[in-house]
C-alpha cells in the first residue's frame, strides 16, 4: 500500500475514533504513572465498565507529564471536551464512571482540566493552567495523547509525514533544512545537528552507521524514557530522516537496561514499521533502505559518552577513547557513525514536517527550539516538561514547577545532573540556554533539573554527586579514577566533620585539574558540582571546615536530636517508633535519646506530634537536657508558671 | 546446565558484538553468572576467561552471586537523595543486618541493590521489592514492608 493510502486510512480511524458515540477513557500508563497505581485503576475501569454494562473504548498512553498529578485518567463523552482527572485511584475511577458515563456530573470537584473545544462549569482549560501554559510542545508533542502502541495514531497526527518529504529531498537539502531550524544536541553538548550530520555525510566509505543514544544514565532525569513509552515513532521518523540524510543502512538504539518498558514499545513500533514499509528493504519503493537495532545498555553512565557507548556496543568494556578520530570520520566497528540523542531524534522530526524556519522561531538567539527537563526535588509540581529556549529559570520552578514544597525557601536548582552545577537564587532570572548555562558553571546536559529547598546541604549534595561519579568513572585516565577519589575523600571527611583549613583551596586546584586534564566528558564535567557549591555556597564549606557545622542540618556526623524536657509529655510515640531502641523514657516521664546509640534517622523528630514539638535537630552544639529520663511536669503546671513569668 | 546454556547461546552464533547480549540474556535465565558459565560463555564466544570477566564486571547489571529470594532495590537517584534516600537504605541495611556495601543475607532470603534511578521521581524516596515500587518511603515503612516478606 502507497504511504498516502495508509495515511488516509489512519486518519479515518482517527476522526472516526473522536467522533465516536461511545465514551472513551484515557489511562496514562508509562512507567511513573504505573509506579503511581495506574495499573490497578486500569483493572478498575475494565471490572466497572462490564459490571454496569458501558460500552467504552479503553485506551492506555503515555505521560503528559504532570508526574506529581499521576495516576492520570481522561475521560471523553461523545460531543464533550476530554476532562483530566488527576491522582486517580481505583475507588475515584468506580465513582467517576457512576458519576460522569452514567449520571453526566463531571465532577468538577475531582478534574484537573479539559483540553479541546467547549467548556465544563468549573472546570478550567488544562493548557490554560501555571503548570502548562508556560510550555510548548514540540518532541512531546503526542505524549499522552496517542497510543503509543498504534502506528496509525501516529501516522493521523502527521507522523512521518517528515520523512515522506525528506524522501523527495536530496539529503543534501534534507540537511540544510535541518542546519537552517538551528536545532542542537539534546544530549547536553548542544553541537548543531545539521553540521554533525554534514561532517557524516562527507566522510568517504559506503558503511556508515547511526545511533541513537537512550542511555539516560543521569539520575533524576528520565525524558527520553517518557518519550520512547510515550512517543517511540516520534524518535524512530527523526531517525529515518537522519539515516536518509546521511546514508547509513544501518541504525542502533542504544536504550538503558532499566527502561524494560521503553524497550517493549520500541520493539512493537519496530515491528510495525516494518509491517508498513517504513523499514528495510526498499522503504516505501524509495530505492533507501535502512533497518534499526535495539542494543541494550547494561548499567554504566560513562556509556552516554559516544565512544564508550560504541566500544560498548561492539561488546567491549564500555570505556572511552580518545578523539580525534571523531565517531563521524571513525566510530562503529571503525566505519563513519552519527550519533544523536533521544530528544534531537524527535525534534528533528518535528523539523521536517513542518518545516526548519518553523522550528528556528522558537527558542534564543543561539538555541533554538525548545527542551525537554525533567523537573524533580522540592518542587510542588514535579514533571516531564518541555519549554521554550530562552525560558527563565525562575519561570520554570515557580511557574510550571509551582514553587518550593511546604512553604520551605529555595536554595538551589541543578541542572546537568552529576554533570552540572548548582545555581543559587541570585540566578534565577538566568535565562536558560547552552551558553548561559556554561557561563554560570552548569551545563545544559540531557535535561535533569533538581530543585534543593533549604534543607539540603550543599556540600553533601556535592559529596552525593561526586560519588555518583567516581563510582561510574571508568578507569582509563588517571585524573578522573584518581582525582575524583581524592576530591571525593576530601569531601566525605568535610561532611563527617574531620574537615581543615584549605580544604577549600585544595579541592578547587584538584577540581580545575581533573576538569582540564581527563579524557571524557565524564571526568570534563564531574567537578562542576563540587566548582558551583564552592562558587555560591562557600559559606557552608567554611562552617562545616571550621565550626562543624551544618547549617542545613543534614550531615548526620555533625547532629544531634534533643528531646526538650520542658516540651515533652511522655506519650511514648517517639519511644516505640525508634528503629534502634535509642530512646528511654516511660510513662509521663521525659523521653531521653542516647546519643551514642541514635542514627540519626529522624524517626523522632517526625513522628513526635505537632502540639508537643519536643524533638529538635541541631548542630554545632550540644544542648544541656537531662541524661536519665525524669518525671514529666504536667501541662498545666506549665502554663501556670508560664503565666506567672509574665510581669 | 551444560545443556540448558547451549540452548540459550545458540542463536547468538556468529553475531557481531555479542558479549553483553549474550551475558544478559544468561542472567535472565539462570539469575547471576557464576564462574563455570562464565567459563563456557568465553568458550562460546572464542575469547578468555579474563575478556569475558571483563566485560561482565565493567557493567553494573551484572551479579557474580546468588541473588536473594526477595530482591530488594533503594534508589539512590538524585530526587530520592533530596528526599532522605540515604536513610531509607541505611535503614533497610539495618533491618536486614546488611553490612554497608554488601549485597545478600547470610541465608540468602533477601538482596539488596543500591540503583540510581527508575525514573519514579515524582515518588521519592523510592524502595523496589522484587517488583513493586514503594513510593514516598520512610524509615518505619521500611520496617513494615520488610515485615510482610519476612513473614512469608
Amino acid at each position: 500500500m502507497a504511504f498516502d493510502e495508509i495515511r488516509k486510512q489512519a486518519i479515518a480511524e482517527w476522526e472516526a475514533l473522536q467522533h465516536s458515540d461511545k465514551p472513551r477513557i484515557l489511562v496514562g500508563t508509562a512507567t511513573c504513572g504505573r509506579a503511581a497505581g495506574a495499573l490497578a485503576v486500569l483493572e478498575t475501569i475494565e471490572r466497572e465498565l462490564s459490571r454496569l454494562g458501558i460500552e467504552a473504548t479503553v485506551t492506555q498512553v503515555g505521560c503528559i507529564g504532570l508526574c506529581y498529578a499521576e495516576p492520570i485518567v481522561d475521560i471523553i463523552k461523545p460531543n464533550r471536551p476530554r476532562i483530566c482527572y488527576s491522582s486517580v485511584t481505583p475507588e475515584i475511577i468506580s465513582r467517576l464512571i457512576e458519576d460522569y458515563l452514567v449520571n453526566d456530573n463531571p465532577r468538577s470537584d475531582l478534574a484537573l482540566g479539559f483540553i479541546g473545544e467547549g467548556s465544563v462549569d468549573g472546570i478550567p482549560k488544562l493548557f490554560e493552567l501555571p503548570m502548562l501554559k508556560p510550555q510548548v510542545r514540540i518532541s512531546l508533542r503526542n505524549c499522552g495523547h496517542i497510543d503509543p502502541t498504534d502506528i496509525k495514531q501516529y501516522i493521523a497526527n502527521d507522523g512521518y509525514s517528515g520523512f515522506i518529504k525528506a524522501l523527495k529531498m536530496t539529503p543534501e537539502e534534507v540537511i540544510a533544512e535541518v542546519k537552517k531550524s538551528g536545532v542542537r544536541g539534546r544530549g547536553g553538548a548542544g553541537f548543531p545537528t545539521g553540521q554533525k550530520w554534514e561532517f557524516c555525510r562527507r566522510s568517504p566509505g559506503k558503511e556508515k552507521y547511526l545511533i541513537c543514544n537512550a542511555d539516560e544514565g543521569d539520575p533524576g532525569a528520565f525524558m527520553n524514557r517518557s518519550q520512547l513509552e510515550s512517543d517511540p515513532h516520534a524518535v524512530l521518523e527523526g531517525i529515518l530522516i537522519g539515516a536518509y540524510a546521511i546514508g547509513t543502512t544501518k541504525g542502533y538504539i542504544y536504550c538503558r537496561a532499566e527502561y524494560p518498558l521503553a524497550v517493549e514499545r520500541l520493539n512493537i513500533a519496530l515491528e510495525q514499521m516494518r509491517e508498513y514499509g517504513l523499514l528495510g528493504e526498499n522503504i516505501l519503493g524509495s530505492g533507501f533502505s535502512f533497518d534499526i537495532e535495539i542494543k541494550e545498555g547494561a548499567g554504566a553512565f560513562v556509556c552516554g559518552e559516544e565512544t564508550a557507548l560504541m566500544a560498548s556496543i561492539e561488546g567491549k568494556r564500555g570505556m572511552p577513547r580518545s578523539r580525534p578520530p571523531f565517531p563521524a570520520v571513525s566510530g562503529l566497528w571503525g566505519k563513519p557513525t552519527n550519533i544523536n540523542n533521544v530528544g534531537t531524534w524527535a525534534d528533528v522530526a518535528a523539523v521536517l514536517q513542518k518545516g526548519g524556519e518553523w522550528y528556528s522561531h522558537f527558542g534564543s538567539e543561539t538555541s533554538k527550539g525548545t527542551k525537554t527537563f525533567s523537573l524533580a526535588g522540592k518542587v510542588a509540581r514535579t514533571g516531564l516538561i518541555e519549554v521554550p529556549m530562552g525560558i527563565k529559570l525562575g519561570d520554570i520552578i515557580y511557574e510550571v514547577g509551582g514553587g518550593i514544597v511546604g512553604g520551605k525557601k529555595f536554595k538551589a536548582v541543578l541542572t546537568g545532573g552529576p554533570s552540572g552545577g548548582c545555581l543559587p537564587a541570585s540566578m534565577l532570572e538566568l535565562s536558560v540556554d547552552y551558553e548561559n548555562l556554561t557561563k554560570a558553571g552548569s551545563i545544559m546536559g540531557s535535561g535533569g533539573m533538581l530543585v534543593a529547598d533549604e534543607d539540603t546541604c550543599m556540600v553533601d549534595m556535592a559529596r552525593f554527586f561526586l560519588s555518583f561519579t567516581q563510582a561510574e568513572s571508568c578507569g582509563k585516565c588517571v585524573p578522573c579514577r584518581v582525582g575524583t577519589r581524592q576530591m571525593l575523600d576530601s569531601l566525605e571527611r568535610i561532611t563527617q566533620g574531620g574537615g581543615q583549613p584549605g580544604d577549600i583551596e585544595r579541592l578547587e586546584q584538584l577540581a580545575h585539574l581533573v576538569l582540564s586534564t581527563s579524557l571524557c566528558a565524564l571526568g570534563g564535567t564531574a567537578p562542576n558540582p563540587v566548582l558551583t557549591t564552592i562558587r555560591y555556597f562557600r559559606d557552608e564549606y567554611e562552617a562545616h571546615i571550621y565550626q562543624k557545622r551544618c547549617p542545613a542540618l543534614v550531615c548526620s556526623k555533625l547532629i544531634s536530636y534533643y528531646i526538650l524536657p520542658d516540651k515533652c509529655e511522655g506519650c511514648g510515640i517517639c519511644l516505640r517508633a525508634c528503629p534502634v531502641e535509642a530512646i528511654t523514657g516511660g510513662k509521663r516521664m521525659v523521653h531521653v535519646i542516647d546519643q551514642d546509640k541514635c542514627t540519626k534517622c529522624g524517626t523522632c523528630l517526625s513522628v513526635c506530634p505537632e502540639r508537643f514539638s519536643a524533638v529538635v535537630k541541631v548542630s554545632g552544639e550540644k544542648l544541656d537536657v537531662p541524661s536519665e529520663p525524669i518525671p514529666v511536669v504536667s501541662s498545666r503546671a506549665k502554663r501556670k508558671s508560664e503565666s506567672s513569668d509574665k510581669p | 546446565m551444560p545443556e540448558k546454556l547451549a540452548r540459550i547461546l545458540a542463536p547468538y552464533r556468529g553475531q557481531k558484538g555479542a558479549t553483553v547480549p549474550v551475558l544478559q540474556k544468561v542472567q535472565e535465565e539462570i539469575g547471576y553468572l557464576p564462574e563455570e558459565v562464565i567459563s563456557e560463555i568465553a568458550n562460546f564466544l572464542g575469547l578468555t576467561k579474563n575478556e569475558v570477566y571483563g566485560v561482565a564486571s565493567f557493567y553494573g547489571q551484572f551479579r557474580f552471586e546468588r541473588p536473594g529470594e526477595h530482591t530488594i532495590k533503594c534508589c539512590q537517584g538524585t530526587a530520592c537523595y533530596v528526599q532522605g534516600g540515604r536513610r531509607i537504605l541505611e535503614s533497610v541495611e539495618r533491618e536486614l543486618n546488611i553490612p554497608s556495601g554488601e549485597t545478600i543475607t547470610k541465608d540468602y532470603r533477601f538482596g539488596l541493590e543500591r540503583v540510581a534511578c527508575f525514573g519514579s521521581c515524582a515518588l521519592a524516596p523510592v524502595m523496589v521489592v522484587d517488583k513493586t515500587v514503594y513510593g514516598r518511603m520512610t524509615p518505619s515503612r521500611v520496617r513494615e514492608i520488610l515485615a510482610q516478606y519476612q513473614g512469608a
